[in-house]
């Protein structure tokens, strides 16, 4: 390959010197305001790869807004602002230099509410290659991301029904081929399962542990159940003093729901609070 | 009722209550059948009647003869010619600029008061008069830019015309397109331009289509503005080109109005059916692109 893009070439080297089971995502000293209000407070944290990381934590600590800032979904919000540095395989993804759009395609997302496009399963699957100008087979990659996302049995003879004609389980599924299908490194899950049935929450929480030999996910969760059966890490979120969300404690899932070093984690996972 | 008893008193006193509600509730419903047949009724006598005198002048020589002092040998067909250059000019000229401004302003533009003092305007010009409109065109168009009265001056006045329209309807459809599909193109590695061409513009094309549908047909049935800019003349000719001098459905009309000859008013009435016709055709198109937009999006 001669005309290898700026982006590929640096994903290539960080390949050669991360891929090693180290952190692929890490924000050291983060805090992020929306307006003048402070949501997270000193964030610090490592992610390791290709590992579920879950955090937990009562509504209003800032969860959703510290998952955002991975894939910079937070400055599509006017007049937010954000201190300390979020690290993706080793690059300030808030560097001038970086891309958000190629952030993006390696750091996917998936939506609390099933969100598929107006358009057809397919299409729906291909939006993420056509938008990043994919060179290989359409349809291959299409059928690829639906069986990864385990998927494509029910919908293989269907391609063409639109995406919004599926249940919500399976929109969610959707939701997550379209993702899979730009090939990301990292998928963030917002609550991926709280509009979903316990059915079709538990074929998600299947798929994430077949994901995991792949790529890295982190998931915010409502539901400690989930966050103790699928994750390998948790990290706990609270909200702090000053009515921002502050990261208690992050460790082995086991530990935290056992053992866990902070009153506030026990409180909130025996369900004395929140 | 026996006084000192607290029941009594309370259970009557809601029972008023309760009779009084059901009245304004059966009042209110009789007044808005009443409004809606009210509305209706009053269109179809003015229909019936236009319709009863015009009816019959609508033949293959009357939309393919040019008007002429006889009225049995007039017919519209410069005027209808003239309307259809107009509407398909006016539609060139102010669907891209109306439908990019509502794109701008809803996509692009900044939140600050220099976005809310623009929207609010734009709000506002969809309210100004014709006329005024006109006078607009006869001074920038016809006299600054010697355009003359030709079919281009008068569609761009037009196009002044139903711009805020476009852009207020294409607005409201683009703001319709829930945040969510935004999100979610985004964290696909969709660009902004992308995500409007392939996400936001495909989910509200239904809604700017109509919009701009409807505001055409606004335009065609626009009489003032085109006095105002000078065309309402005699047209013996078929317009070749957008620099023509032209006339349009509604001055004929109005011209055929104007003069004293019984025979005349049945032209106008038959004239007034045609313009009719062409608006229905316009509003039946907005009805069937909305429907087969929104059925390809379910």
């Amino acid at each position: 390959m001669i005309n290898l893009r700026v982006g590929d070439q640096a994903k290539d080297v960080a390949n050669v010197d991360q891929r090693d089971g180290g952190a692929i995502l890490a924000t050291t000293h983060l805090s992020f305001w929306y307006a003048k209000f402070l949501a997270i407070e000193d964030v610090s944290i490592e992610m390791p790869d290709r590992k579920i990381t879950a955090i937990i934590g009562p509504s209003g600590c800032g969860k959703s807004t510290f998952l955002r800032c991975f894939n910079r979904m937070n400055e599509l919000i006017p007049g937010t602002r954000i201190e300390g540095d979020v690290m993706f395989r080793g690059t300030n993804v808030n560097d001038r230099s970086v891309d958000p759009v190629e952030i993006r395609r390696q750091v996917g997302m998936v939506f609390q509410k099933p969100n598929p496009f107006p358009k057809s399963i397919y299409d729906n699957v291909a939006y993420g290659p056509r938008v990043n100008r994919y060179q290989g087979s359409m349809d291959e990659i299409v059928e690829t991301s639906l069986r990864r996302a385990a998927l494509w049995d029910e919908v293989k003879d269907d391609l063409k029904k639109s995406g919004l004609a599926l249940s919500g389980g399976q929109q969610q599924r959707l939701c997550i081929a379209r993702a899979l299908a730009v090939q990301p490194e990292v998928l963030l899950m917002d609550e991926p399962c709280s509009a979903l049935d316990p059915i079709a929450t538990t074929r998600i929480e299947d798929l994430m542990r077949e994901l995991r030999e792949d790529l890295s996910i982190v998931i915010v969760t409502h539901n400690m159940q989930q966050a103790a059966r699928v994750s390998d890490r948790t990290a706990f979120f609270t909200l702090g003093e000053a009515g921002a969300g502050v990261l208690v404690e992050h460790d082995e899932t086991q530990r935290i729901f056992t053992t866990p070093s902070d009153d506030r984690t026990e409180a909130y996972i025996t369900g004395r609070f929140g | 009722m026996t006084v000192g008893d607290p029941t009594m008193v309370s259970n009557s006193g809601h029972a008023q209550a309760r009779t009084r509600r059901r009245v304004f509730g059966v009042m209110f419903y009789a007044l808005t059948i009443g409004s809606t047949v009210l509305g209706i009724v009053l269109l179809a006598a003015l229909l019936i009647d236009v319709f009863a005198d015009g009816v019959n002048q609508v033949d293959a020589h009357f939309l393919t003869s040019y008007p002429s002092r006889f009225p049995d040998q007039s017919g519209l067909r410069s005027a209808l010619l003239g309307t259809l250059w107009m509407l398909g000019l006016t539609a060139i000229l102010a669907f891209p600029i109306g439908v990019g401004a509502a794109i701008y302003l809803e996509e692009y533009a900044p939140a600050n008061w220099v976005t809310r003092f623009i929207q609010l305007n734009i709000a506002n010009l969809a309210g100004v008069p014709s006329v005024v409109y006109g006078l607009l065109g006869l001074g920038l168009f016809v006299r600054w830019f010697s355009l003359g009265r030709s079919i281009l001056a008068g569609s761009m006045t037009m196009s002044l015309l139903i711009l805020p329209l476009i852009i207020v309807a294409s607005r409201e459809s683009i703001r319709a397109v829930p945040d969510s599909l935004r999100e979610g193109a985004f964290a696909l590695g969709a660009t902004r331009w992308q995500m409007v061409r392939r996400t936001v513009v495909p989910a509200a094309a239904g809604g700017i289509l109509t919009g701009t549908i409807l505001a055409l047909a606004r335009a065609v049935g626009e009489t003032a503005p085109l006095i105002t800019i000078g065309a309402l003349t005699y047209i013996a000719f078929d317009p070749q080109g957008p620099m023509d001098l032209f006339t349009v459905l509604p001055i004929q009309i109005f011209n055929w109005v104007s003069l004293p000859q019984k025979d005349f008013a049945y032209l106008a009435a038959g004239g007034i059916c045609v313009l009719l016709m062409v608006l229905l055709i316009a509003n039946s198109l907005a009805v069937f692109l909305r429907y087969r937009m929104q059925r390809r999006l379910q």
